[in-house]
């Protein structure tokens, strides 16, 4: 220990240094106790990190648990790399949805792009091969450079780090909002398939057996990041820059192509991602799930960088490494797998059987902990959890009932809300067409992917309308899941299960610990009545700047199958004469939504409601009309109301299309109440005695030819008329305009 | 040892569309002085002495992989470097 | 009639070039490592697109030095057809086989959308089941896509035909001339932009690409005389 220049063990204690590595007094009194001497510099650092949130979910652990996770198709649930689900016919699907924000607010470009590459290695890592990504973007609004700047660079990252690697980012949403301007979100999630008996763990067994290290070699990257992930954002982030690490999406296609060869070998026993806390968390799990101990000689390790500490190689998260365990006298075969892509295979250690995380350096134990206290048996806090008192205000303030003058002009605005507006500025620069399986490309309610070899696919959303989440998180929490449901549904696929990202504030704050704990209860309920079960995810917590929280966010992403390619649906009008229905009724419900937002400026009030039971039915029979093969088109209602619904319906289909709907009853609520559980179908007049069996909705106009988008009232005046072309143009123009106007 | 220094930048005659973008914003960051931008690559290679010419060999491989002659110029600097 | 399809580290549009062979075309096809030196058994070579060597330094700079490349120039003397669709464009351009160079795209994206082409040249082993002037729909997604050479090279691919494709509409990079795609001299060697083995199937919304693989297999045919 002589070589280093660290604080010693008494030190760490004396000064308290553990502090800045984000551990308690209590935490490192707690770690005295069970190592029964005082932890060295290195095993404080390996502490930190494993304790962190980011890797311990020590504040979310409790909340956690009330998801359902169980189903009857699910073959992997939360714990793993991703969440895997049967699919028939021998294959799988697995995915998981990950954060990415506090990297992507100090460097957005890198941030997204190693976000990125950390979810697809979290899904070959259990064997799968990607086929999709999506990702989850919140921004502040569109009107300052510094948030113009962050949207920019991290689509750019997102854009840069896929197609390299040649995945399809084949969907996702983007909203903005004031509530993320110094803390955007970026979540990425990764879609993968796979056939059952290649399904893999990360998991380290056999007493003997090798660890093996792959990928690019270790630096001073990224070195607490996930403790860095677990604070809120200050002014002085800016001067933590170095904890963002680059990724190299080259060496992660080479790495992948790769790894899926090896898990094909009998001889891998187990493989993880180097991902948060690196090589810490990847052995010290690994050990822990397998129950058996690692031990490693660090001078082994492949090093970017000269004169590196035991502590900076653990805590080190370089990207694009992964970690192996490799049965004893296999090694040649595993590296020469890796040595066909030119990457390394490097033995640095062996399993054990004394559940104790080893490691040597220059000869000497630089580290010893027992495996569970890292991981396991790391702490867990029931934080504190009340009712905010904007909450009680939201909840006792009359309805808010909107004025409006302009329908036309209410519509255009509300088509040029960013949240709204066409997101084909960001989508242009996805590849989300390589591998050739992309049927429904960006843009319609979810992406559909199909499944080569099969008459299946899948469909892909992620969703969450954190306003509603905002001003009331149990009901808000519930819709998130099922608007994902209705997308699912509107493109023709049974919803199968969901991986979920929390992004919320500091838990230490009641007020935020409430939302989270009511949030996850309004999720968890309308799982189960969906039917959809959380089988991966991931928590996000200090999303906040100056003290400032972002919205509550639970994005959820959720995968559905189409059982056969002739049941899939997209959202935009087919064809004229085609007959308009909607599904569901408006009531007055404004709290939250895009008109609000749009005339007062700002949210309040109570957020829309949800009957479980209703959306199950309804998005029941829409199914089984879609599946009946008599849908042409099929939307749901969300953001903006029926009339923008109806907008999307007829801008997505062909050149020269139009629609004229007549509306019965109050029109601003008809056309613009945020009211849940509705959809926009269109079905062809043939088949409209069969669809009228098949669902309850009401009919209110067909499609026309003459290019023109009209609405009228009962006694037949017009309430909105407008082209197409306009309206095509306000809705697409309106993010490149924002964008623009920076200059 | 040396220390090489080679710059590529693309050709007069080719538009550099990255270098026109960089222009633009300098403009509108009121340095409306600025005439041309031209964006470029600056590579540092360390290289061992050997009987080889080093001119000629940094030349080979500087038409042969460091740049593309079809819309790149070239030039280097040869520094010998000072042993540490 | 076998195809190579060439696999670079970084390759990724691989696997979309053996579908559409196999699958669509029901011919022969085989991944070929970039470090086989012998394409003898091969009708014809496809250089798929991707980001080989992660595009690192130039795009297709690193990947005309793998070994295959030479095999692969031996291919196109002997007059086999020689297929390169965007990075294997750019390695095409890079290696010498096609003339001229690429830049980045004028605004400076990745842009990934179908565009339409016109066939300016149906009388070749790529296009012959076009109609000349046909307007077709076939998907792009690049960041270096923007085409250029001097003056007597345009002068050159102007008057020997070489120009096969051009964007019809918008020049979605800022291609000179508008040029899509191009052949060298002889005509067996065929570098283009955009992907139309992402266009051989109307279920992911364009068939347009198919002929352009047919017309390969429907020259082979008529230079291969089969003898029962």
């Amino acid at each position: 220990m002589s070589l280093l220049l660290e604080p010693s063990a008494a030190m760490v204690k004396e000064q308290k240094l553990y502090r800045e590595m984000g551990l308690t007094d209590e935490e490192f009194a707690r770690i005295e106790a069970m190592l029964g001497r005082l932890p060295n510099y290195t095993e404080t650092g390996i502490f930190a990190v494993m304790w962190s949130e980011h890797c311990s979910y020590k504040n979310s652990k409790p909340v956690l648990k009330k998801f359902p996770t169980d189903g009857p198709h699910v073959l992997q649930g939360p714990g793993e790399g991703a969440g895997i689900v049967d699919i028939g016919d021998g294959l799988a699907v697995a995915f998981k949805i990950e954060s990415h924000n506090h990297p992507s607010a100090i460097e957005p470009y890198q941030g997204a792009a190693t976000g990125v590459g950390g979810i697809i290695r979290d899904v070959f890592s259990m064997g799968a091969r990607p086929i999709a990504l999506l990702n989850s973007l919140r921004f502040g609004e569109l009107t300052s450079p510094r948030v113009n700047y962050l949207f920019e660079h991290v689509v750019a990252g997102i854009a840069g780090y896929g197609n390299c690697v040649g995945i399809p980012t084949v969907g996702g949403e983007v909203q903005f909002d004031p509530a993320y301007e110094g803390n955007p979100l970026v979540n990425a999630m990764c879609v993968g398939i796979i056939r059952h008996e290649d399904i893999q763990r990360g998991i380290a067994t056999g007493v003997g057996n090798t660890v093996m290290y792959v990928g690019a070699k270790t630096g001073r990257d990224g070195i607490h990041g996930a403790t860095f992930a677990s604070e809120e954002l200050s002014e002085q982030s800016e001067a933590k820059r170095p904890a963002v690490q680059v990724g190299d999406p080259f060496m992660e296609k080479l790495l992948l192509e790769a790894c899926l060869e090896a898990v094909k070998s009998d001889a891998l026993v187990g493989i993880q991602d180097m991902g948060a806390a690196g090589l810490t968390s990847s052995s010290a799990e690994m050990a822990s799930k397998g129950g058996f101990g690692i031990e490693m000689n660090l001078d082994l390790v492949p090093q970017r960088e000269a004169g590196m500490t035991p502590y900076e190689m653990m805590l080190s998260e370089s990207q694009e490494r992964m970690l192996l365990v490799v049965k004893q006298g296999r090694e040649d075969e595993i590296a020469a797998i890796f040595a066909k892509y030119g990457l390394e295979a490097k033995a640095i250690g062996k399993v054990t059987d004394d559940r104790m995380l080893r490691l040597f350096f220059h000869g000497e134990v630089v580290a010893e902990i027992p495996v569970d206290a890292l991981a396991k048996d790391a702490p867990v806090y029931h934080k504190p959890s009340a009712e905010p008192a904007y909450y009680r205000e939201f909840q006792a303030m009359p309805p808010y009932i909107p004025h409006i003058e302009d329908y036309n002009q209410t519509l255009l605005g509300l088509l040029a809300q960013p949240t709204i507006a066409s997101k084909e500025w960001v989508y242009d620069q996805y590849d989300y067409m390589v591998r050739t399986n992309t049927v429904v490309a960006p843009g319609s309610d979810a992406a559909v992917v199909r499944i080569r070899g099969t008459n299946k696919a899948l469909a892909l959303t992620t969703d969450c309308n954190s306003r509603y989440v905002y001003l009331d998180p149990e009901t808000g929490g519930k819709i998130a899941v099922a608007e994902a449901a209705r997308n699912v549904v509107c493109s023709g696929a049974k919803p199968l299960a969901i991986t979920d990202c929390l992004n919320f504030g500091s838990p230490e704050k009641p007020d935020i610990f409430w939302q989270l704990e009511k949030a996850v209860d309004g999720m968890s309920e309308a799982c189960r009545a969906l039917e959809t079960p959380v089988v991966s995810g991931n928590v996000s917590l200090y999303n906040e700047t100056n003290g400032e929280a972002v919205y509550p966010t639970p994005v959820v992403g959720m995968v559905g199958l189409i059982e056969d390619l002739s049941h899939i649906t997209t959202q935009s009008f087919k064809q004229t004469g085609d007959l308009i229905y909607v599904i569901g009724e408006a009531k007055p419900e404004f709290g939250g939504s895009e008109l609000q937002k749009f005339l007062e400026g700002r949210i309040f009030g109570k957020a829309p409601e949800i009957d479980l039971k209703v959306e199950a039915s309804r998005q029941r029979q829409l199914l089984a009309a879609i599946r009946a093969g008599v849908v042409a088109s099929a939307h749901d209602v969300a953001e903006g109301g029926l009339a923008v619904a109806l907008a999307e319906c007829v801008m997505g289909g062909a050149s020269g299309l139009g629609a004229k709907v007549t509306i019965r009853g109050d029109l601003i609520s008809e056309l613009f109440s945020e009211t849940q559980s509705r959809f926009v179908v269109s079905v062809k007049k043939e088949h409209q005695e069969a669809f009228e069996q098949l669902v309850e909705a009401k009919r209110i106009g067909e499609v026309t030819d003459d290019g023109t988008f009209t609405v009228n009232g009962e006694q037949g005046e017009t309430i909105i008329r407008l082209s197409v072309d306009d309206l095509r143009n306000v809705w697409k123009g309106a993010i490149p305009c924002l964008l623009k106007s920076k200059d | 040892m040396y220390k090489v220094k080679v710059y590529v930048t693309l050709r007069e005659s080719v538009l550099d569309p990255q270098g026109t973008a960089v222009k633009g914003a300098l403009h509108s960051l009121s340095y409306t002085e600025v005439k041309d931008v031209r964006i470029g690559k600056f590579m540092e290679l360390v290289i061992e002495k050997s009987d080889r010419d080093l001119d000629e060999m940094v030349r080979d491989m500087c038409e042969k992989l460091l740049s593309n002659p079809v819309i790149e110029d070239y030039r280097y600097e040869i520094e010998e470097a000072v042993a540490r | 009639m076998k195809f190579a399809v060439i696999v670079f580290p970084g390759s990724n549009c691989d696997v979309d070039m053996y579908h559409a062979v196999a699958d669509e075309l029901g011919e022969e096809v085989e991944y070929v490592w970039h470090d086989e030196e012998n394409l003898d058994r091969f009708d014809a070579i496809l250089l798929p697109g991707g980001f080989s060597y992660g595009d690192y330094l130039r795009s297709g700079a690193i990947a005309r030095f793998s070994k295959v490349m030479a095999a692969v120039k031996q291919a196109a003397e002997a007059g086999k057809p020689v297929l390169g669709v965007c990075n294997g464009f750019q390695i095409l351009l890079e290696a010498g086989l096609l003339p001229g160079a690429m830049r980045r795209n004028q605004g400076l994206k990745f842009i990934c959308r179908p565009v339409q082409l016109v066939v300016e040249n149906n009388e070749t082993m790529f296009t012959s089941a076009y109609d000349k002037g046909e307007v077709i729909t076939i998907p792009i997604a690049h960041g270096e896509g923007n085409y250029y050479c001097d003056e007597q090279t345009l002068k050159r691919l102007v008057e020997n035909r070489q120009i096969v494709f051009r964007y019809h509409g918008e020049n979605p990079n800022g291609s000179l001339a508008e040029i899509a795609g191009i052949v060298n001299e002889r005509g067996n060697v065929l570098g283009m932009m955009p992907h139309p083995e992402r266009a051989v199937d109307a279920l992911l919304g364009s068939a347009d690409g198919l002929k352009l693989f047919r017309s390969i297999v429907n020259y082979w045919r008529e230079t291969h005389v089969v003898t029962a």
